[in-house]
């Protein structure tokens, strides 16, 4: 299973200025191992944050994004100590969902 | 009777709405179909097709739409990229890498309330040029940077 995303969620004026670290390996497909075999892309495909049940920021991402994605955005309508979740799902179909409270 | 009757009228105005949500296609956020990976927009090559891909005729060049990274790349393994839009409207933001593989690289959907920006990291291949396609009240708008790369970011 993959490891815990890393989430900072804070108040930056009146809005909610969230970062997010995953940890994934974003393979592309298109690199070659050492016997010149093609590495099976694997990479996350969907991103998809959410607020008290309403999503804030939807993401859908090729292989180009890089390993151990950072993803920042800013949504307006949070107030400390509300939860943040975010949620991503890979080509493989494996997904991870977590949440942090905002500061 | 009266029963089938609703269940024919349910069955149209769901369709109705089916049809809607395929035509919105990658930006209906907020909804289920938010989450279906829109394979065909990735696969495209050039921003061209990337709009089409993306439900657009066509973008015209803007200057409220902002590209924020690095002019040179020393690792283009890892490139910040930070892109806003200051169009009002703003529903969805696309970041084009033109000589890329494939040219999209990722795109958000950004619903009511959340800042029409975003900040991410991704790989380039080669000194290219960089887009970012924004959907602003249903017309679509870009705006072009060239990024330098020293170090490709797709060798091993």
């Amino acid at each position: 299973m993959a490891d815990p995303m890393k989430i900072r969620a804070a108040m930056s004026g009146d809005k909610v200025e969230v970062k997010v670290l995953m940890a994934h390996e974003m393979e592309t497909g298109q690199r070659k191992d050492a016997k010149g075999a093609s590495v099976p892309a694997h990479f996350i495909q969907t991103v998809t944050a959410t607020h008290n049940g309403k999503v804030v920021l939807s993401a859908e991402w090729g292989p180009a994004v890089s390993k151990n994605p950072f993803l920042s955005f800013k949504f307006a309508g949070g107030k400390p100590g509300e939860k943040v979740s975010v949620t991503w799902v890979d080509n493989k179909g494996d997904k991870r969902t977590d949440e942090a409270t905002i500061s | 009777m009266n029963g089938s009757r609703r269940q024919v009228l349910k069955g149209t105005s769901g369709m109705a709405v089916m049809g809607l949500a395929v035509t919105a296609g990658l930006f209906k956020p907020g909804s289920a179909w938010a989450q279906a990976w829109n394979k065909a927009a990735f696969e495209t090559k050039t921003m061209a097709d990337t709009v089409k891909a993306m439900g657009g005729s066509g973008a015209t060049e803007s200057k409220d739409v902002v590209i924020n990274s690095p002019d040179i790349a020393e690792n283009g393994a890892v490139v910040p990229f930070t892109i806003s839009s200051k169009l009002p409207k703003t529903e969805a933001i696309a970041l084009l890498v033109e000589k890329n593989p494939n040219a999209l690289a990722a795109s958000f959907g950004i619903p009511a309330g959340t800042e029409a920006g975003v900040t991410t990291r991704v790989k380039m291949g080669q000194t290219s040029n960089v887009i970012a396609v924004v959907k602003a009240d249903g017309k679509f708008y870009y705006t072009t940077k060239e990024v330098k790369v020293t170090l490709g970011g797709c060798g091993g």
